[in-house]
This record gives structure tokens, C-alpha cells and sequence, in this order.
């Protein structure tokens, strides 16, 4: 009987797969690979949200018996999962394949970190005996994928951008720089609103079990940092009118406050970190 | 030259500078960037740890600036101050124009704009435009409001539009983010949050206060009767319970279990489980003579002076440590000592503190005093550490997280929308062009006047059969 770490471990490589394919489409301007990396990303989300329904019935099977959201693992995992949902339909309502190209990439990465650490079903330490958990976790990494996904055409902004004159190049692929312009806009304001619901979650949760909404722990403390980068994104955007490479720019100093809310306050003493 | 005046008029410069929303951008990046000394610098901690950490010149610098409360200190409280009084002005300035635009005296629709928009479908029917007409006057009216229609030279526009009052949401984000700061006000003007330790059979109703040496006295006693941990197969904590039963004049009035997310809230205050502890109820002290090896023992408690033998002086158990750290080592569980010697002055702060090891009874050799001290036959008892709240703004606070999160998704995802359906009479039949168009003119729009224009073909399809 397969288990849920073996699944994850064909996800990682399926998502790979994406990546590669992904790339192959953009340097080659070929139509087929583009297809087989849709396709390759398809089964992924499908293995990676069966994976995560396993690791919840062996958490059962064991006498546990929580939602797969507990550690880093299992948040890497289901980051991985946010994303590659949030990438698929993207390209799927604005016929944007080169999304996948710099999204996949996240999603693949999330999981191969996810395989370098402790991947054990732990029983819950009694802090995180709590319902607000599975809210608090998935509007969280929710926000994180779309503040991913933001990164990630951020990045295509740059690459657009930068390139000189049109034709004959692989850029020529990349949509118009106003069209990613805007869909950065609503990827961060995907993300901000969910970020928001997760740092509520979590507020609401820390007055259910410490009795202070708000502590200024680490963790909290930059999620608020993060909270405020996009803020001040979307207010530098719909009110100052800024567009383009000040808002790519915006986006990928939200996304390194992502980054570092989500690992690097583990190195930060508070109640948040994971080891 | 009145304008110009008005202009130079103080309270207008005071509030043009407040309405500003590059005041916001720069507020709210300042306070993102000052956030993160905080959590760089251990917040709260003593002195003593500050001093070690970072030396004579940083300690003043740092101290002087409210780094090691930072987020309590003048300059990050006023950074908030700033913030809310740019959200108020900011809100009130805009407030009226917006106001304006969701109850217009009079709806105008500019054609032009529709015909000229990236968004606009356009197809052709069989029939002539009357014909046609009501179908697409009703299909509008069911999907948008205020429909109105206007005449042209050679057809009909319909217009629709829906959504003006989305405009509200963002009005309602910045009160939901003034609730929070009322309530946080409320919270900490009118609520305290404290801690303190009860041991099993114990009542407690004095606590002292977090982040200061104040004490509090509650209106009622904490008694905790019982506390237990329960470990998984692992080792790992599964359950910290405390059963406390809360007094009034020596009177149980209500008992109930504490326990990891699962407080006790009592009239407005809450008590939740927050640590646990063991302390030595009765132990043996043991006196070594380091040259004899003659070992005399004594009965003690937490707080005892014993006469050591020989007039040698008294010796004081101050304390007791659960893995003491002594320059840097964790000795694990510990006494903590200090002898007085016969004559001297009582004086709590100069007297020098040793440590007695409970693991290691041969510990106290390297302090080459007369005897050689050491602990055994310790009792202990649990106490629970327990945490106590009372924040009336939280309620407040609530309202405003719900009020985040609505006004986010309708500022976000929900818009202002018009729509135009033009009737073209031609001769072939009728010329149609469709736009869906948003202020905030999203790439969607496109998409929705395809699904929109798709609708409707439909809707004049069936009206034929």
C-alpha cells in the first residue's frame, strides 16, 4: 500500500516535470510541451491534494487524528498545492501559459525542500489542539501562494521589460507588460485578502489560547510587516497611480517578507517556530 | 487671490498634508521597516540580559531609543497616531466626492466611451432593431440596475449598471482598522493581563502584572485542586489540565477544567493554562565536613534558614530553579543559596548566591567553603502556571476583523459596472455591439462582455422560437 510520503515524493518529480516542460514550451515556441506541462501540472494537484487526504486518514490510522497541517512539511506540502490550484486557474481563465513557466518553479521547489525535512506524522503538541488551526493554516498559505504567484510575474514583469525591441525574441511570448502589470495587481490583492483572514485567524486563535489577541510575537509581528508591504502596494497603485516596475518591485519586497514570515522567523525565538 | 489664500491657510496645509496618501505609503512602509527591530531585539527582557548582549555603548543607545519595548515606545506609537488620523482625514476628504458618485442627482451615460472600449462585442442579428429591442431592454434590467435608454440616429442604446455602492468598501476597511485601534485602546486602558502560580491545594488571588513589577488583586480567588500532564506514546506533551475552582470568601463558587486553548473565562476575566512547575515542598539538607567526611542533615523548606553546624553561619534557601543555567551549562534542578554569617548585617543584594545541584550532590566542592552542601530527599509539588486577562476591547477589536474581511472582498472583487447593448439598424438586419466596462477596468471585462454578449445572443435566440 502506497503512503502519503510516497506520493508526495511522485508529486515532486511531476511537478518537475511541469517546470521542464514549461521551459522547453518558451525557449522552443512549441505548442506540445506547453500541453504536456498543463497536463503534468493537472496530475500533480490531483496527487499532491489525494497525498494530503492520505496523510490525513494515516494520521487517523495511527490515533493522532489531525488535519495534515501541523509542521513544516505538511505546510510546505499544502503551500505547494495553493499554488500550482492558483497557476492552473490562471492560465486557464486568461490563456496564459507562460504563468506556469515561473509558478511551476514554486510549486516544485515548496516540495523539494518538503522531502529534505522531518516528513513524520507527529501527534499535536497540546498549543495547536485547536480548530482555528486548519482555518488559520490554509487562509495563511492561501495568501502565500497568490503573494507567490505575484512574485513569480513580478519576475516576467522584469524579464518583459527588460528585453530591448519585439520579434524573433523568446520574450515575444511574454503577455504585454500592462496585462502582467495587472495581473500582479490581482494576484496581491487575492493574497492580501486572505492574508488578512489568516492573520485574523490567528489572532482570534491567540486570545482563544494565550488571552491576548496580538503579542508582538516574531511570527505575528512579520506577518504585519508583510501585511503592510502590500498595503502600501495597493495604496501606492490605486490612489498614486504607480504602475509596472514600482509595483513588480513592491510585490518582490512582499514576497522576500513571505519568505522570511514563513522560515526565517524559525530562526527568531517565539511560539511560531516549528522545531 | 482668495483661493490662493485659502490655499496658504494653515489648517488647510495641516489638512492637505493629513489627506495625503503619500503620507500613507510612507507611514505604512516606516512602520513595516521599524517592525522589524523588534523581533531582532528580544522584547522585555532584564537588564541583565541587554547589558550581556550588547555592551556599554549599545545598552544606553538602544535603552534611550525603546528598542527593548519598542513597540510600547513614543516614536512607534506616534508613527500609529500618524496613521490613524491620515486614515480619518483621508476617509472624510474623499468621503464626499465618492458620495457623489454612488447617489448621482442624475445617472449620465457617455456612448462614446462604450464604443471605444478594448471590451466591447460586436455581432449582427437577422431581425430590425425594434424587434429586438425589448428583449435586450429586459435582459439588462434583470442584470444591472438603473437601466435607461437613449435614441440614436439609427437604433437604440440600452444602458445598465450595477455595483455603485461597492465604492463604500474601502471606506469600510479603514473604520474596521479604527475599530481595531479603539479597541486596542480599550484593551489596554481598561484591561490588564497578568500571571501567577498556584500550587495544587493553593489559592491565589493577588497576580502580578506582565511587563512591570505591579500587583494586581482580583476580585476573586483561583484555587487550582488538581493539575496533571498527559504524554503521547512519544513523550510528547498531550494534555497540561488544571481544575481550579474559583472563590469567593473562602467559597467555591464555580469549578471548572483549564487547558490549552480551552480557558476559563469568569465575569469578564479569562484564565488560561499557560505553564507549569514543580516546586520542593520539604527536603534534606546535607552539611559535609570536607576534611571528616562527617555529614550532618537537616530538614528544610523553600524560604528555611539553617543554623549550620559549628556557628559556621545560616544558610538561606532562597529559591528554587527547574534547569538552572549556570554560565551557560544547564545543571538542571537547583537550589539557589546564600549563606549569612553571624554579625552581618541582613542584606538581601550583597549576599553571594550558589547554586546546589539536585544530580550533582558534589557540586558545591568547587565552592571550597567550610562544608560541602548538598540537597536530597526533595517532595514535590505541581503548581500551574496560569495566565489572566481581562480586555473589554476585544469585542470591538471582533467587529472590526469582520469588517476587514467584507470590505476587503468588495473593494478587491466586487465593482462598479456598466453596460451598454447598442441596437444599429443596417440592412441586413440589426448591427449589435455590447460592453461591459468597469472604472477599475480589469482584464476580466473583456471576458465578462463575451459572457454577457453570449447570454444575450442566447436570450434573442430563444425569443425567436
Amino acid at each position: 500500500m502506497i503512503t502519503s510520503s510516497g506520493i508526495f515524493s511522485i508529486i515532486t518529480f511531476i511537478y518537475g516535470l511541469a517546470v521542464v516542460f514549461y521551459a522547453v514550451s518558451w525557449v522552443f515556441k512549441k505548442e506540445l510541451p506547453a500541453k504536456l506541462a498543463s497536463a503534468a501540472t493537472v496530475v500533480a494537484i490531483a496527487g499532491n491534494l489525494g497525498g494530503i487526504i492520505l496523510r490525513w486518514i494515516e494520521s487517523y490510522q495511527m490515533g493522532y487524528g489531525h488535519a495534515p497541517l501541523s509542521n513544516l512539511y505538511e505546510s510546505l506540502v499544502f503551500f505547494a498545492l495553493c499554488t500550482a490550484t492558483l497557476y492552473l486557474y490562471l492560465q486557464l481563465r486568461y490563456k496564459l501559459r507562460i504563468v506556469g513557466l515561473v509558478a511551476s518553479p514554486i510549486a516544485f521547489l515548496a516540495m523539494a525542500y518538503a522531502s529534505l525535512v522531518n516528513s513524520s506524522i507527529e501527534p499535536l503538541i497540546p498549543a495547536l489542539q485547536s480548530n482555528w488551526l486548519i482555518a488559520h493554516v490554509i487562509t495563511c498559505f492561501i495568501g502565500y501562494a497568490g503573494f507567490a504567484v505575484a512574485f513569480g510575474i513580478s519576475i516576467l514583469y522584469f524579464i518583459k521589460a527588460g528585453s530591448s525591441k519585439p520579434g524573433q525574441t523568446i520574450t515575444d511570448k511574454i503577455p504585454h507588460v500592462d496585462m502582467l502589470d495587472e495581473l500582479n495587481h490581482q494576484m496581491v490583492m487575492f493574497g492580501f485578502l486572505f492574508l488578512s483572514a489568516g492573520i485574523i485567524t490567528g489572532a482570534v486563535w491567540a486570545n482563544q489560547a494565550w488571552g491576548r489577541y496580538w503579542g508582538w510575537d516574531p511570527k505575528e509581528t512579520w506577518s504585519l510587516i508583510t501585511w503592510l508591504i502590500y498595503a502600501s502596494l495597493l495604496h501606492a497603485r490605486l490612489m498614486r497611480g504607480w504602475t509596472g516596475r514600482r509595483i513588480a518591485v513592491l510585490s518582490c519586497a512582499g514576497f522576500i517578507a513571505v519568505i522570511f514570515t514563513y522560515f526565517g522567523v524559525n530562526l527568531l525565538p517565539g511560539l511560531h517556530s516549528y522545531q | 487671490m482668495n483661493q490662493q489664500a485659502a490655499r496658504n491657510n494653515p489648517v488647510n496645509r495641516v489638512w492637505k498634508f493629513f489627506a495625503s496618501v503619500k503620507l500613507s505609503v510612507v507611514v505604512l512602509l516606516a512602520l513595516a521597516a521599524t517592525s522589524v527591530i523588534g523581533t531582532l531585539i528580544p522584547q522585555n527582557a532584564s537588564p541583565m540580559m541587554y547589558m550581556q548582549r550588547y555592551g556599554d555603548t549599545l545598552y544606553p543607545v538602544f535603552k534611550a531609543l525603546g528598542f527593548f519595548d519598542m513597540y510600547h515606545a513614543w516614536w512607534f506609537r506616534l508613527l500609529l497616531g500618524l496613521l490613524t488620523v491620515n486614515i480619518i482625514v483621508c476617509s472624510i476628504d474623499r468621503l464626499s466626492a465618492t458620495w457623489k458618485i454612488i447617489f448621482p442627482r442624475k445617472i449620465n451615460f457617455q456612448a462614446s466611451r462604450f464604443r471605444k472600449s478594448k471590451e466591447r462585442v460586436e455581432w449582427r442579428e437577422g431581425d430590425a432593431p425594434d424587434q429586438l429591442f425589448n428583449t435586450c431592454k429586459e435582459f439588462v434590467s434583470r442584470h444591472f440596475r438603473h437601466v435607461s435608454t437613449q435614441d440614436t440616429d439609427n437604433g437604440t442604446l440600452v444602458f445598465g449598471e450595477k455595483g455603485r455602492w461597492t465604492r463604500l468598501g474601502v471606506y469600510a476597511v479603514h473604520t474596521s482598522i479604527l475599530l481595531m485601534v479603539i479597541g486596542g485602546l480599550i484593551g489596554s486602558l481598561y484591561g490588564f493581563e497578568g500571571f501567577t502560580n498556584v500550587s495544587e491545594g493553593e489559592a491565589v488571588q493577588r497576580i502580578s502584572l506582565k511587563n512591570s513589577n505591579k500587583k494586581k488583586t482580583l476580585p476573586f480567588a483561583i484555587r487550582c485542586d488538581d493539575f496533571s500532564i498527559s504524554h503521547y506514546e512519544s513523550g510528547m506533551p498531550k494534555e497540561y489540565r488544571s481544575t481550579v475552582s474559583i472563590l469567593k470568601d473562602q467559597e467555591a463558587v464555580h469549578q471548572a477544567d483549564i487547558r490549552v486553548n480551552d480557558p476559563l473565562r469568569y465575569k469578564g476575566i479569562n484564565i488560561f493554562q499557560s505553564s507549569y512547575g514543580r516546586i520542593p515542598e520539604k527536603f534534606t539538607i546535607v552539611f559535609a565536613d570536607p576534611g571528616s567526611g562527617i555529614a550532618y542533615e537537616k530538614q528544610a523548606s523553600l524560604g528555611s534558614r539553617i543554623e549550620m553546624p559549628a556557628n559556621k553561619g545560616t544558610l538561606i534557601i532562597e529559591d528554587f530553579r527547574d534547569n538552572f543555567r549556570l554560565r551557560g551549562h544547564n545543571i538542571g534542578d537547583s537550589f539557589i543559596c546564600r549563606i549569612k554569617r553571624g554579625g552581618q548585617e541582613e542584606d538581601g543584594q550583597t549576599g553571594n548566591f550558589f547554586a546546589l545541584p539536585l544530580n550533582y550532590p558534589r557540586f558545591d566542592r568547587m565552592r571550597q567553603g567550610d562544608f560541602v552542601i548538598s540537597a536530597k530527599n526533595v517532595d514535590f509539588r505541581y503548581y500551574t502556571g496560569l495566565q489572566i486577562t481581562r480586555d473589554p476591547g476585544v469585542p470591538i477589536v471582533y467587529v472590526g476583523f469582520a469588517i476587514i474581511i467584507i470590505g476587503c472582498y468588495i473593494t478587491f472583487f466586487m465593482q462598479h459596472k456598466q453596460i451598454c447593448v447598442e441596437l444599429r439598424g443596417s440592412r441586413e438586419g440589426t448591427d449589435m455591439m455590447l460592453a461591459c466596462i468597469s472604472p477599475k477596468n480589469r482584464p476580466g471585462m473583456k471576458a465578462a462582455s463575451r459572457k454577457v454578449a453570449l447570454q444575450l445572443q442566447n436570450q434573442l435566440q430563444s425569443r425567436e422560437r
